[in-house]
């Protein structure tokens, strides 16, 4: 492994985190529009045409902002939740598919996928959600205060619980594509036709459970403001903050993206037809992988609009409602459908 | 140097220090937290071994479940940081500890009297039976008896756990 | 391959150092007027009426425990999800006994109540 390897994977990683920033800068606007657009007004409008630049506004203004820690926090642990949450979210960014290879430089070949051939991409971005309970919970607890602490547990009790599900629904897809490479699934549904066909089920629960994963409404009772005064991050201020809800949508990003990969065919444009043989165009060239880039954002930015639709158009969930739906509708149902397409494979083939 | 042996040496570092942490924090919030970072440099360590679904499951079970109950209960549980205890002094005290540091005294040397060179003499076939293919092809065929025995472990687990919470609830109400 | 994977590493290490420098970055650039009113604990305006320490209820133990338990089963069905068409009917049954009975756990706890009011 040359330094040159190196060097271009770490370009890839600056690239990402880039596009991960500008993706989630533009997400708070869009939701703060969309919000608007659902609730009959305008939304941010003055900073740039359209508010556009209304979100490098809100950043300049969160790192100006004194980082209050109340004195019975414990400073290590306050500081080390954020950095969890956000590293979590950064590392599922690596192993997302985002399509083929661009450039070629030495002898390999490199896209903005970093790391297309890892054969086991989808336990890693289970553990990697697993691992971003710790985040939740240890800025509930350091900031040593009732509603933070409450809201802490409660939230990471939420995710727990709907992590199963979203391991079930996943070992749906798996077990029509027979491998945990997301770029083979995504060939086994260029080949087949987009897996939300065969797994509408298992489509639902894994939105769902996304939904729950990322705390957002309406699921978002852990942090929801009437309730308990902002929960797990009632403490944090300024940039502290800032991580923690970039956290929550560049995960948001993340999930719309592992949805289109899983789901919805990743680069593929049309299922069913050859684009490539359609256009004239060699599959792997530079225009058609550069479109099958683009379809692909397309589709995580399109799961992403549907997840804040939601968020402003239903009600919240009650905690003992989301615990049991998690534990008791979902479980059973991922169950019900591993076992019903098992079966339908082993008749059908 | 071989990728191998850079990637054994950052990881075994970082064990041997997460592991050092883990032990001398006060604090057990710290010392869980610690203890999870063990957990990820010893997930890297498998990867330098060609385990890859092991070490994926590493993360996944025992970084990501088992050490969340450990932080649950710890949180719950509400203890304080630990107060030094006062110290009686007790010869089985001292002298087991001088036994066990002279134990690891010669573990040590023997180990390094073997020069290790931080590589390891893996076999062609390590990446092929490290794959989750091929832990599903043995699972089910030569360790069926084993797999389904542990679905009854895992179900006795379940009912433990029930009956110790529930009789919990049940004495304090 | 362990060269895979050093992409994953990389982008831990950079998802680390990108929360730390942000955070830092904040510490030296906004101000810093500390008052006792600020470093108080936020209970709507109130004094924090004791402290956040206490002890709570035994539900969130259980749901970790039951989490464990649940994922380790879904751990097992990756490998066999994996091999699925090479294990058969053989292997289906294999699998269909295992989820029995750790269903047939689940029936149990949801039966004594330990999911009540989560």
């Amino acid at each position: 492994m040359d330094p040159i390897q190196l060097l271009i994977i770490c370009a890839q990683a600056g690239m990402l985190v880039n596009l991960m920033l500008i993706a989630a800068a533009y997400m708070v606007l869009a939701e703060r529009k969309v919000a608007a657009w659902i609730q009959g007004r305008v939304g941010p409008n003055r900073v740039g045409p359209w508010g556009l630049f209304q979100s490098f506004a809100d950043v300049f203004k969160l790192y100006l902002k004194e980082d209050v820690v109340p004195a019975a926090a414990d400073y290590k642990f306050h500081a080390l939740a954020p950095i969890i949450s956000i590293a979590v979210a950064i590392t599922i960014y690596a192993v997302i598919p985002w399509s083929g290879p661009l450039v070629t430089i030495d002898g390999h070949s490199y896209g903005l996928a970093m790391a297309p051939q890892m054969n086991v991409a989808i336990l890693i971005i289970l553990a990697m959600t697993s691992v971003g309970v710790y985040g939740v919970a240890l800025a509930g607890w350091s900031s040593n205060n009732k509603y933070s602490l409450m809201g802490g547990l409660r939230s990471a009790a939420q995710m727990i619980s709907y992590e199963l599900s979203m391991g079930l629904a996943v070992i749906g897809v798996v077990l029509i594509s027979g491998s945990l490479n997301l770029v083979e699934i995504i060939n086994s549904q260029i080949a087949n036709g987009w897996n939300i066909m065969y797994q509408p089920v298992a489509f639902l629960i894994f939105f769902v459970t996304s939904l729950a994963e990322t705390n957002r409404a309406p699921f978002d009772l852990p942090e929801a403001e009437p309730e308990l005064v902002g929960g797990y991050h009632t403490e944090y201020t300024g940039m502290k903050f800032g991580l923690l809800y970039l956290a929550e949508y560049a995960s948001m990003l993340a999930a719309g993206a592992i949805m289109a990969t899983l789901f919805l065919g990743g680069w593929d444009m049309i299922p069913f037809v050859d684009e490539a043989a359609l256009l004239g165009l060699a599959p792997d060239s530079i225009p058609m992988v550069v479109l099958g880039h683009i379809t692909f954002v397309s589709k995580a930015l399109l799961m992403v609009f549907v997840f804040i639709w939601i968020r402003w158009s239903l009600p919240r969930f009650r905690y003992d409602q989301l615990m049991n739906l998690g534990w008791k509708v979902l479980l059973p149902l991922a169950l019900a459908n591993i076992a019903v397409t098992g079966i339908c494979l082993l008749l059908f083939g | 140097m071989e990728v191998q042996v850079i990637l054994f040496a950052i990881f075994a570092v970082g064990a041997i220090g997460s592991a050092i942490v883990t032990v001398t924090r006060k604090n057990p919030v710290a010392s869980a937290m610690a203890l999870v970072g063990h957990f990820f440099m010893l997930s890297g360590l498998y990867l330098t071994l060609e385990a890859q679904f092991v070490a994926a499951v590493q993360v996944l079970v025992y970084a990501g479940a088992i050490m969340v109950l450990v932080v649950f209960v710890i949180m719950l549980l509400n203890l304080g940081t630990e107060q030094q205890l006062a110290e009686r002094s007790s010869y089985l005290r001292g002298t087991l500890g001088t036994l066990f540091a002279a134990l690891f005294v010669i573990l040590l040397a023997l180990a390094i009297t073997s020069n290790p060179s931080g590589a390891n003499q893996l076999s062609s076939k390590a990446v092929e039976i490290g794959t989750t293919e091929s832990i599903g092809q043995s699972l089910f065929t030569q360790y069926l008896f084993p797999f389904e025995a542990v679905s009854l472990l895992l179900l006795a687990a379940l009912i433990g756990a029930v009956i110790l919470a529930k009789r919990h609830v049940q004495e304090g109400a | 391959m362990v060269t895979t994977y050093v992409p994953l590493m990389i982008m831990i290490l950079i998802g680390v150092i990108f929360g730390v420098s942000n955070i830092v970055l904040a510490e030296i650039l906004g101000p810093r007027r500390r008052n006792k009113a600020k470093l108080s604990t936020y209970e709507s305006g109130m004094e924090p009426i004791k402290s956040a320490r206490e002890r709570f209820t035994v539900k969130f133990y259980l749901v970790a425990v039951m989490f464990i338990l649940f994922d380790i089963e879904v751990i097992f069905m990756y490998p066999w999800a994996v091999q699925f068409k090479e294990l058969g009917m053989y292997g289906f049954t294999a699998m269909i006994l295992f989820m029995v009975l750790l269903f047939s756990g689940y029936l149990y706890v949801i039966k004594k109540g330990a999911l009540r009011w989560d």
